[in-house]
């Protein structure tokens, strides 16, 4: 069975992109675009994967991030976060936020399949 | 008779009449009567106890030993009464404005009110007077004996020293009686004041009665005696010059100075112009009493046999000559003399070991304040008489432990030297503003030791107490430390030398110390009052009463003066002020009466401060305080120039501060910037990078996905090549850098441009309204800026109205002479919390759409600041509402444009 992953980003053309190279790579892929009820988008999809964008409408990546490991189910669901903003204090913040990795934008194809690989295969 | 019991006889009823007319006249001055017990003549004669026992019997010996020597001790108070008049003046205006009870009391109240100073002046005043008691108790004595040896019907010599008891009990009785009587104001003594004058005419009389006997009885003439007095040695003696200048400083310094002197010049002056009579008055009296000491030293000396003590000549000649009523009269001068030295003298010691060392020691011991003990009536009187029991006493003490060997003058001269060790503290303290307590404190120390150590040690004789090889080789064997030989200073007369290195080393150690210490704020305040005296303060300083309440003072009296005593003032002023009730108001003028009752009681420190304790007044007049001021501007200047330095500093952290914060802030903004900026660019790159890697590594994409994924590459491009000229121009913007074009065109034309430019192609399903006639304004402005702008909002509305068929209407209205152009969508608008953002920087509201920035509306808030105008949100319209307001400088009507 495919693994689900949900994309959970604001910009339609890397969510586009994003679904594409996952899709080609297998995985069932499903996307959400704002904050407000990103975390209720997680609780009905439960996902085997999250890629969580930092800057979101209504609301921040890391506070999502802290509602969804707060919820018993998904503590351990791992968690790639993408950010526009490559600074180091914003990989602190997702460290402990409870991120289970951390990628800057512009990434390759290649590296968000790495990742999501790995991160699953754990 | 025998002329031994006549003595005792005439002598005990003078005392009687002494007894009865002081008492007359304490009656008179409480009755209120007598006002010419204040006249200035009796001043004068009071001031005349400077002549004492000493003068009356010791001049004529003074004179016999050394010649016209003897003339300084009287040339001294002379020159000082003449040409310091106004010295004397302050002091006395000084010691009433002050409420002065003693010179310790005047020299503690000048540095400060200090207490420590005022027990030095007492310890050193007691020390310098005691021997100079003694001195008169000798006086008495050894006249006594003189009459009692010739007295051929007494078989015995009566015992001297119990004489001299007998005498120092009577002096210290009437002391008490009449010193002590009234505690009340200004330690003024009625009875005693005439009871010594009376004993100055006494004096003057008997020894201006001998004279003439002498002269006129036993020289036979005038020219007679002035022939003896020629052949007489006297007119031999070398006069010293140094000895004669001593001389005449240290007695004027010590008329100034004597306790005594104090006491009758300022404590009883009653009226400051007295010393105007005094001033002529006090020389006469002093010359009438030295007009015949040398014919009856010259005549005495020839007439008497060789050994006998020429200090007695004014006893022994009357005498030796059998006229036994002038020697009884010359004996009464003599008593006189010395029993009202002794009473003003202990009188006005006892004031001051009462206040200054019994009375705090008791308040001490006590362990309260003042107001909190019981009644101190009772202790201020018993220290006052135990004070007066305890100086007389010292006096007997002193005679007899030097067994009256010494001559008078010599004992007399010590104790001046001693008294004028407190000439530098006074003088400096009436005079010189700089002049501070440390300064008296340590001038006063320094003169003390020098004058015990080279004057009043010696006095008792080599190797009594101090052993003779001192003498020969100095304290420790230091040469230099030799007491008639300080420092080196060889063969100067012991008198002379001790005088000049005693005052020198306390003057110099009062100027030095004064210089480099600093005066405490009362020793500065006291300081202005004193010097300035004649300035400010012509009465003493005022109470306000205003908060004072009678019932605690009143209470607070009755300890001190006794209830009785306390009630019947209260109530004598509560009638005067014309009340009812008991209790006056505290009018100024009742406070300061108070004040002067108590003072009299406890002494002027301590009133002062009971009754500012409970009045909490001020008690210092603004003047008292503007001169203070004036005095202190130079410091004031300074520390103002210090004041401004330091001003400057805290202004200048200030800045720096807040340029600190400005630049935290900015880099804060800067920090949030870049991040935006960051991401503005990265998002973009992402899709970009992400599709072109797509169409580079994806193999058997459709020529539609192809098309696809190059459009979204080409569209990002433009979108960051959008950004990056948005970033541009609002740099260009915010810096001011950029160059306005102006322009003339009407804004119908101008909008028909905008919505061509932001025009949507076929698609656009934005409806556009307009009103034409309204538009037809001519504007004077850069006008491609303000069809950004307009661009811009026709831009947003056509992004983000969310109605089913947008609309935007453009209204223009000439509102004054503002210009005003509406945009106004017909969608869900900008919510309210958000409106104040929009035109941040990066401020985008709602969800992403691919090419906003968030930098269109910050741009048009640039342009329009540049362009003079504004742009602003309209909240409570129907949809979203941008206004575009223009100034009137840029409008103009269609018709001007022709011209």
């Amino acid at each position: 069975m495919n693994k689900k992953v949900l994309l959970i980003e604001d910009e339609p053309n890397i969510i586009e992109a994003v679904s594409f190279i996952l899709s080609r790579d297998g995985w069932d892929v499903k996307t959400h675009s704002n904050g407000h009820d990103a975390v209720d988008a997680v609780r009905n999809r439960h996902p085997d994967l999250i890629i969580l964008d930092v800057m979101l409408p209504g609301k921040s990546g890391f506070e999502i991030l802290k509602e969804i490991r707060s919820d018993q189910q998904f503590a351990l669901t791992p968690v790639l976060m993408l950010t526009a903003r490559g600074q180091v204090k914003d990989r602190e913040m997702a460290e402990k936020a409870g991120a289970s990795r951390y990628m800057t934008k512009p990434f390759s194809n290649a590296e968000v399949l790495d990742a999501v690989r790995s991160m699953v295969a754990q | 008779m025998a002329p031994l019991n006549v003595l005792v006889l005439v002598c005990l009823t003078y005392v009687a009449f002494l007894f009865v007319v002081a008492f007359a006249a304490d009656h008179a001055a409480r009755r209120g009567r007598g006002m010419w017990l204040r006249s200035p003549i009796i001043y004068t004669l009071s001031l005349s106890i400077y002549c004492t026992a000493w003068t009356f019997y010791g001049a004529v010996g003074f004179a016999a030993r050394s010649g016209l020597e003897f003339a300084t001790i009287y040339l001294g108070p002379t020159l000082v009464m003449i040409g310091w008049w106004w010295t004397l003046r302050k002091m006395v205006r000084v010691g009433r404005s002050q409420r002065v009870t003693s010179i310790a009391d005047l020299i503690s109240s000048r540095y400060g009110k200090s207490n420590t100073l005022a027990v030095c002046v007492t310890l050193l005043a007691v020390i310098g007077t005691t021997p100079y008691i003694a001195l008169q108790l000798q006086s008495v004595t050894l006249s006594f004996a003189t009459f009692a040896a010739s007295d051929p019907t007494s078989a015995e010599l009566p015992d001297q020293q119990s004489t001299a008891l007998w005498v120092a009990l009577g002096l210290t009785l009437f002391t008490i009686l009449f010193g002590t009587r009234n505690l009340d104001a200004n330690e003024r003594h009625h009875g005693v004041v005439i009871a010594i004058a009376l004993e100055a005419v006494v004096k003057l009389f008997a020894l201006l009665a001998v004279g003439v006997f002498v002269v006129w009885g036993l020289a036979g003439g005038i020219s007679e005696t002035i022939a003896r007095i020629d052949a007489s040695p006297i007119m031999h003696w070398e006069v010293s010059g140094g000895r004669w200048v001593g001389l005449t400083m240290l007695s004027a310094a010590a008329f100034l100075c004597l306790p005594r002197m104090f006491q009758v010049m300022v404590v009883e002056n009653e009226n400051e112009d007295d010393l105007r009579t005094a001033a002529w008055a006090f020389p006469g009296y002093l010359m009438l009493m030295s007009l015949f000491v040398v014919p009856i030293a010259a005549i005495g000396l020839q007439t008497m046999p060789a050994g006998v003590n020429p200090d007695l000549f004014v006893l022994t000649l009357p005498l030796h000559a059998g006229r036994d009523g002038l020697a009884i009269l010359s004996f009464i001068g003599g008593f006189s003399s010395a029993t009202s030295m002794v009473i003003v003298a202990a009188i006005a010691l006892s004031t001051m070991v009462s206040n200054h060392v019994v009375m705090p020691l008791w308040l001490w011991a006590k362990g309260g304040t003042a107001v909190m003990s019981g009644d101190v009536r009772h202790v201020a009187l018993m220290a006052r008489r135990l004070s007066i029991g305890g100086i007389v006493f010292l006096g007997y003490l002193y005679f007899r432990v030097s067994g009256g060997g010494e001559s008078l003058a010599a004992i007399g001269l010590v104790s001046f030297a001693g008294v004028a060790q407190f000439l530098p503290a006074l003088m400096g303290g009436l005079f010189w503003r700089a002049a501070n307590r440390t300064g008296a404190i340590s001038g006063l120390g320094v003169g003390f030791v020098v004058w015990m150590y080279s004057m009043f040690l010696p006095s008792f004789g080599t190797s009594s107490i101090l052993p003779q090889h001192i003498f020969d080789h100095g304290l420790f064997g230091l040469d230099w430390l030799r007491p008639y030989a300080l420092f080196g200073a060889e063969g100067m007369d012991p008198l002379v030398h001790a005088v000049m290195w005693s005052v020198l080393l306390n003057t110099a150690v009062f100027i030095c110390v004064s210089l480099l210490t600093f005066p405490r704020p009362v020793e500065r305040l006291q300081g202005a009052q004193f010097v300035n005296v004649f300035r400010h303060s012509s009465t003493a300083t005022g109470w306000s009463g205003d908060l004072a309440r009678s019932e605690d003072l009143m209470i607070m009296s009755q300890r001190i003066i006794g209830s009785r005593q306390a009630q019947a003032l209260f109530s004598g002023a509560a009638q005067c002020q014309g009340l009812a009730g008991y209790l006056p108001e505290p009018t100024p003028d009742f406070l300061l009466e108070l004040e002067r009752e108590l003072s009299g009681s406890v002494g002027t420190a301590t009133a002062h401060a009971m009754i500012s304790q409970i009045v909490g007044g001020a008690t210092v007049s603004v003047e008292d305080l503007l001169a203070v001021a004036d005095e202190t501007a130079q410091i004031m200047e300074y520390s103002s120039r210090l004041e401004a330095k330091t001003q400057e500093q805290a202004r200048t952290a200030r800045q720096l501060r807040a340029a600190n914060q400005k630049l935290t802030q900015l880099s804060v903004q800067k920090d949030s910037f870049l991040s935006q900026i960051s991401h503005e660019l990265r998002t973009p790159m992402t899709s970009i990078r992400a599709f072109s890697e797509i169409l580079r590594d994806t193999g058997g994409l459709s020529p539609e996905e192809q098309a696809k994924y190059s459009t979204i590459i080409h569209d990002e491009a433009v979108r960051l090549t959008r950004l990056l000229d948005d970033l541009l121009d609002l740099s260009v913007l915010e810096n001011g850098q950029v160059v306005m074009n102006t322009q003339t065109g009407r804004l119908a034309d101008l909008l028909d441009r905008t919505i061509a430019a932001a025009g949507g192609g076929e698609a656009d399903s934005l409806e556009i309204k307009r009103d034409r006639d309204k538009e037809d304004v001519v504007l004077t402005t850069d006008l491609d800026r303000l069809a950004q702008v307009f661009i811009n909002l026709i831009a947003n509305a056509r992004k983000y109205c969310d109605a089913e068929t947008p609309c935007l209407s453009i209204s223009t209205k000439q509102d004054g002479a503002e210009l005003k152009i509406d945009f106004v969508d017909n969608g869900s608008g900008i919510a309210t919390d958000q409106q104040s953002v929009i035109f941040e920087k990066f401020a985008q509201i709602g969800a992403t759409k691919a090419g906003g920035a968030g930098l269109g509306l910050a741009i048009c808030r640039e342009i329009m600041t540049r362009l003079g105008g504004d742009i602003s949100y309209l909240p409570g319209q129907s949809g979203g509402a941008f206004r575009v307001t223009l100034p009137a400088s840029v409008v103009s009507s269609p018709a001007d444009e022709t011209m």
